[in-house]
């Protein structure tokens, strides 16, 4: 028995045995350490497979050993492999982080099911990314979505309930129009699997049928990734949800919807057809900066900082979509990174915030006067991601930004660049005004004793810290791998 | 035509502001739609959305609805947006199907490329009647393993919300409200005796014999939760825990996925890929068998399991 | 008249989806929404099973004497569909039951009017 063969799909049903197992365990802290060692298993496996798919290029697994479209694949490229690598990477970082957030935010008796369902909602995200099944990837977007839901709803304010309850009903339309999508392109082409789809669309492609199914799949996709103006779910949803899940969520759950974007535009329907028949790239621009522009304006006017921080990812969304929209190599390459990095600066950021909470027991702005000095490490650490996520040099927020604006220099869109630029000074501005009321203003007069998070909270964000210095400086694995599968995508040479 | 009559339930549904006719109506369209996989040759959908649409659907948002309220408040906005949105929708996949292969022609790319061998090689593969179960339980076995994960998913989620506080509640009282009305029926509790055995028999029939006609694990699972509500309605809730306690739900929501994966990892260990059960035994077809019998298993219990656990989740909650 | 007929089903089935999305996002009943919700993919499953019929076939259960049967992939996907929407369900009448006794309403514009003065 080789294990290395069974790799991808041991990436996926260690999770998936292990959430029931999970559940069996009354322990919370026994639940948390299981947890935690599945994930860093997950993440070894993870690190593994990017360095096999590096190797000798892209590794598949017929699940059942059942031959390809009869049976489901399991299909790892680059894109997957580096969105697998994200996935895991940041639920072994958070992990650790919620030992004791999560002691603190959730009741004692219900603690090894948030355990259980964390695990399921890491099972689901990685089971979309991994296959190479349209119907199959559907069947994992339920599982990360009703765990997701579940999760957002144990918040302490009763509003977690109702924006739990908002975005079951709209992830719910999303999945159903992803649904309707898939059945649709079956119908025209008789298979599931997506390299056989693509094989057998051309064929059928100058059909309102097939035309269609694409206007299904990307709203219901957008609703999932949270593209303005489909976003209304994600503000409340991240506000109101415990710190863990809203670190987690925000750095994976709209990556993976991103990803889902680009396995249907580009390795399904093919960029010419996206492209030149549909001409999604000017919608995708113009949705962009859109959700570049007003969310980051909303985003000045927020007083809850967790809610700041959630329009600001309706922004960055779109900074990913941007880079997609160009269709081109540079861009998609500026887009794909800016997964990888924006996912270091939310889970820095949010974890950041949930150290706050976790000593404070609020996350409004007008509570963090003078926290500059009374919890230096995690202030610190707020300001450095806030940096990176305006895009100052030496983060990765840098690295995105320059290379979104190369793509569009490079395309010949130069209002674009400027525009991009722009938006980076309304981040500048909401960050700002955290940075001053945190060091610039006299702590309130109740003058309550507050000490620095505990390590155990400081690590996990420090690590996301200088993991978003280390890949603004040397950027050889991330833009490399990202550039690699943009052009994997496009079907060019990179 | 059946569709019709689903076309004036669902009108009547959007237009009713009375919750609880609107529930009965949703069951009515759920056996309607039900009867149209019939004569679609869907048995085995048919038999699903009977049980869950009609069955359990429909208890859930009962036992809701005797929580919550009765009666929908007039809306106050304006229902031009939506409607303008549902027509775009509507109006594009209209569009859409105008370049459809027309309804039932057997030259269609659906039915070309990959359900013919399916059809052809499954019983020298997998050597099942029931292609449904051969495709469901093997060639795409492994959709089903993430089904069974949803449900558990499902419980778990309904767990965490319902579970815990307001325990007092719970046990107690439950002489009072839920169950009350039927509960001191003496002709009711002797039916009940005699029918549940029989509804068990019929769910485990349902369970083995999913390889030959309709039927296998999830339809098995969700009749022997129908006969589990039904005793729960008929003598209470505390009567019902005691044949069947959460605890014990929750041990066997978790074991029959952990049978499906098991399964699915001695398919690893014998030398094949995941899930595959052509290697559990000297002969793959012996194999295949052996492995469906053992997924289905997993699935009833999972399915049965947790649905019990959310009804028992949901009546608990009765004030 | 031909393409009328041939596409009867799926504009039916198109109707009942709409129907079903118009009571989600129309209405501010909470329960009433997740009735819309699974009216909607009830829908959706119509329009799959439709896709799988062939004309003068049967079930797709072998027996002897029977050479044409039904598509069983839209089946075997719809089966899986099903459970997942009564997944969805369950957990979103939870939600509404525990909703409910957070804010005493099923309402929607009552929870917002709840919420509004911080």
């Amino acid at each position: 028995m080789q294990l290395g063969q069974h790799l991808p799909v041991l990436q996926v049903v260690i999770p998936l045995l292990s959430a029931p197992l999970c559940l069996l365990l009354r322990n919370g802290r026994l639940a948390w350490m299981f947890t935690l060692a599945v994930s860093w298993l997950v993440l070894a496996g993870a690190v593994w497979l990017l360095l096999q798919v590096l190797a000798h290029g892209t590794v598949s697994y017929a699940l059942g050993a059942w031959p390809a479209p009869w049976g489901i694949e399991y299909h790892v490229d680059h894109v997957s492999a580096f969105v697998l690598l994200i996935v895991s990477g940041i639920s072994a970082v958070v992990l650790p982080f919620a030992g004791i957030s999560v002691a603190r935010e959730i009741p004692a008796d219900r603690v090894s099911l948030f355990y259980t369902l964390y695990l399921l909602c890491l099972t689901g995200l990685l089971g979309i990314v991994i296959t190479g099944d349209a119907f199959n990837l559907f069947v994992f977007l339920e599982i990360s979505a009703l765990s997701s839901y579940a999760l957002i709803s144990q918040g302490r304010d009763r509003r977690a309930l109702t924006a739990s309850y908002h975005y079951l009903i709209l992830g719910t339309i999303g999945a159903t129009f992803i649904l309707i999508g898939v059945g649709l392109l079956y119908m025209m082409t008789g298979t599931l699997n997506m390299q056989d789809i693509a094989v057998r669309l051309p064929a059928v492609t100058d059909t309102r049928t097939v035309r269609t199914a694409f206007a299904f799949l990307i709203v219901g996709i957008s609703l999932k990734l949270a593209l303005f103006p489909l976003h209304l779910w994600l503000p409340n949803a991240y506000t109101y949800a415990p710190s863990v899940v809203t670190a987690f969520l925000a750095a994976t759950a709209t990556k993976v919807g991103v990803y889902v974007l680009l396995r249907f535009v580009f390795t399904i329907f093919g960029a010419a057809f996206a492209f030149q028949v549909m001409s999604l790239g000017p919608i995708l621009l113009v949705l962009a900066l859109l959700a570049i522009f007003s969310a980051s304006t909303v985003a000045i006017f927020q007083d809850n900082l967790k809610r700041m921080l959630a329009y600001s990812s309706v922004a960055q969304i779109g900074y990913m979509v941007l880079g997609i929209s160009f269709a081109s190599l540079t861009g998609l390459t500026a887009g794909i990174l800016h997964l990888f990095n924006h996912a270091l600066m939310k889970g820095a950021l949010f974890l950041a915030l949930g150290a706050v909470f976790y000593q404070l027991g609020t996350v409004q702005l007008t509570q963090l006067r003078g926290l500059g000095r009374r919890m230096p490490w995690t202030m610190a650490a707020i300001v450095i991601g806030g940096l990176s996520l305006v895009g100052v040099p030496l983060t990765v927020g840098f690295i995105s930004k320059w290379y979104l604006i190369l793509a569009a220099l490079e395309s010949g869109w130069w209002p674009v660049a400027v525009l991009v630029l722009l938006g980076s000074l309304l981040a500048m501005v909401y960050v700002g005004r955290l940075v001053e009321t945190a060091y610039f203003h006299a702590p309130p007069e109740d003058d309550r004793e507050v000490r620095e998070a505990p390590l155990s909270l400081l690590l996990p964000i420090w690590i996301l810290i200088l993991a978003n210095l280390y890949f603004g400086i040397d950027t050889s694995l991330t833009v490399g791998v990202a550039r690699q599968a943009a052009a994997l995508l496009l079907g060019v040479s990179p | 035509m059946l569709l019709s009559f689903l076309a004036i339930t669902t009108i009547a549904v959007v237009r009713l502001r009375d919750l609880f006719a609107v529930v009965m109506l949703f069951g009515i369209f759920s056996l309607l739609s039900a009867a149209i996989f019939v004569t679609l040759d869907a048995v085995d959908v048919a038999f699903t959305e009977a049980a869950v649409g009609a069955g359990i659907s429909t208890v859930l948002m009962l036992a809701t609805l005797t929580l919550t309220t009765r009666t929908e408040s007039p809306p106050r906005h304006g229902t031009l947006l939506p409607l303008l949105v549902v027509c775009v929708t509507g109006g594009a996949l209209v569009y859409g199907t105008l370049d459809m292969p027309r309804f039932g022609d057997p030259q269609a790319p659906i039915h070309q490329h990959v359900a013919p061998r399916y059809l052809q090689d499954s019983p020298a593969e997998i050597g099942l009647p029931n292609v449904v179960t051969s495709v469901l339980a093997s060639y795409r076995g492994y959709d089903t393993l993430g089904e069974v994960t949803v449900i558990f998913t499902a419980g778990a989620g309904v767990l965490m919300l319902l579970g815990a506080i307001r325990r007092r509640t719970a046990c107690c009282d439950d002489t009072g409200k839920g169950g009350s009305a039927v509960n001191h029926n003496l002709v009711l509790r002797v039916v009940a005796k005699i029918l549940i055995p029989f509804v068990l028999l019929f769910a485990l029939y349902v369970q083995f014999h999913g390889d030959f006609g309709p039927g296998g694990g999830f339809q098995a699972g969700v009749i022997f939760a129908a006969a589990f509500i039904l005793y729960t309605l008929i003598f209470g809730l505390a009567a019902a825990r005691a044949v069947a306690s959460p605890g014990v739900l929750r041990v066997l929501s978790a074991l029959g996925v952990l049978l499906f994966a098991g399964v699915g990892l001695a398919g690893i260990f014998a030398g094949g890929d995941f899930l595959d059960y052509g290697v559990l035994a000297s002969h793959p077809v012996a194999g295949q068998h052996l492995g469906i019998l053992l997924i289905e298993l997993g699935v009833g219990t999972t399915v049965a399991a947790v649905m019990i656990m959310i009804f028992y989740l949901f009546a608990g909650r009765t004030r | 008249m031909a393409t009328v007929l041939g596409l009867y089903n799926y504009w039916i089935a198109i109707f009942l989806m709409m129907a079903g999305f118009y009571v989600v996002i129309a209405h501010g009943n909470l329960v009433k929404k997740i009735v819309g919700l699974s009216i909607f993919q009830v829908a959706v499953f119509i329009l799959y099973i439709s896709m799988g019929k062939v004309q003068g076939g049967s079930a797709p259960i072998l027996a002897a004497g029977v050479t044409s049967y039904s598509n069983p992939l839209p089946h075997v996907l719809i089966l899986t569909a099903i459970v997942v929407g009564v997944a969805t369900i369950a957990l979103g009448l939870a939600l509404v039951i525990r909703i409910n006794e957070a804010y005493g309403t099923v309402e929607e514009d009552n929870i917002h009017s709840q919420d509004e003065p911080e």
